[in-house]
């Protein structure tokens, strides 16, 4: 009983930590009255939005998430000088642009929004649609000489770590 | 060989430069089009260029009173990408 | 002490200088409305982030150290994908771009599922 009640209180415990940690930050203090009214944000907002965001994903293992964090920071870094680097040299007809078809094994929309996310932000890749039913990813490479490389590299690099994570 | 107050004197007014520039080049891809979707995505750019440049003001008159309307630009130009975005796709923004 | 984060503060506004204008000049110079995505989306959230940076290293400089630049910089990194995919929903839905493959598992992509639907 305790246990669906505090779940009924804080349906989102890691977005209530959120919301009470950029609510400190804005306010760029720690004194007891930020925590306290963050902490009354971070128990409002979560029910009000509740009711748009229903199936609560469920034992998301957060040391795997930090590794990954850091990972795709690392490879938004590397990707960027790539880029740069692409764009200032080449010229527009020397760039193979393509689209890559991704057949997706994750399954949840938390870590198919995260998958997408990392594309858009790291080399030369932007997500550009999802198939109707959720199974593919429809991306957009800037310049890659070969479609089914780029598809295995993100498949490899970044959708087996998600699985690990939220699944 | 330059002090490094002057070092960083220089890289922001460098940097006012170049940010300057990229907001002219993003607006001169705002004029020539062609579709409306290189439009939309021209005016993101202005968005992001136009933070840019109000942190720089910030750090130039070395204060903290620009951090609000950075946010707060950063926020009203996602939502306006968005809206412009859904508008073209469902002739419709909220349904 | 303050003579190396002045050197960081430079470093960090150069860095952010390069990638924003690199961002905007990719806009421009890029001849497919798909490629065209690829510079702002990248080189910009990038430049932005180390101009941020350089502002965060500054206020600490100055006393009143604050991390609130953090909350613009997560800000940007959250949205700049959602901002991408929208737009480029925006080039498969009136076709500016090629043509994209057929999905290998499902029948359709969304972007165009919606248009069939509203055809028929």
């Amino acid at each position: 009983m305790a246990r669906t009640a505090l779940r009924r209180l804080l349906p989102h415990p890691a977005l209530t930590l959120i919301l009470i940690l950029v609510w400190a930050i804005l306010n760029s203090s720690l004194s007891l009255g930020t925590i306290v009214f963050g902490a009354i944000l971070g128990i409002l907002i979560p029910q009000a939005t509740v009711a748009y965001w229903p199936d609560v994903p469920r034992g998301i293992r957060f040391g795997k998430l930090v590794s990954y964090t850091l990972l795709v920071i690392w490879d938004i870094l590397v990707a960027n000088v790539q880029v740069a680097w692409i764009v200032m040299t080449k010229t527009n007809a020397k760039m193979k642009s393509t689209w890559v078809n991704i057949p997706l094994d994750i399954k949840t929309p938390e870590a198919i929004t995260m998958l997408a996310g990392t594309i858009t932000l790291t080399p030369g890749t932007v997500s550009a649609d999802l198939s109707d039913e959720g199974h593919c990813l429809l991306v957009h490479a800037l310049d890659a000489d070969d479609a089914d490389a780029v598809r295995d590299d993100i498949k490899q690099r970044y959708e087996a770590r998600l699985k690990e994570i939220f699944e | 060989m330059m002090s490094p107050e002057v070092f960083a004197d220089y890289a922001l007014m460098i940097a006012f430069v170049a940010v300057s520039v990229s907001q002219l080049l993003a607006m001169v891809r705002l004029v020539i089009g062609p579709g409306a979707g290189d439009r939309i995505l021209a005016l993101d750019t202005m968005v992001i260029n136009g933070i840019g440049l109000i942190v720089l003001v910030g750090l130039y008159q070395g204060t903290q009173v620009y951090f609000e309307a950075a946010l707060i630009f950063a926020m009203l130009g996602f939502v306006s990408t968005v809206a412009y975005a859904r508008f073209l796709l469902r002739g419709d923004i909220i349904e | 002490m303050t003579g190396f984060a002045d050197i960081l503060i430079g470093l960090s506004l150069l860095i952010g200088a390069l990638f924003t204008f690199v961002g905007s000049f990719g806009l421009l110079k890029l001849d497919m409305p798909m490629k065209r995505l690829h510079g702002p989306t990248k080189a910009g959230t990038l430049g932005i982030g180390a101009l941020l940076m350089a502002a965060m290293i500054d206020s600490f400089l100055s006393g009143h150290g604050t991390i609130q630049h953090i909350l613009i910089m997560a800000f940007l990194f959250v949205t700049a994908p959602i901002s991408a995919l929208f737009i480029a929903k925006v080039h498969i839905h009136t076709g500016t771009c090629q043509k994209p493959p057929q999905p290998s598992e499902d029948s359709q992509w969304a972007t165009k599922a919606v248009v069939d639907t509203q055809e028929t």
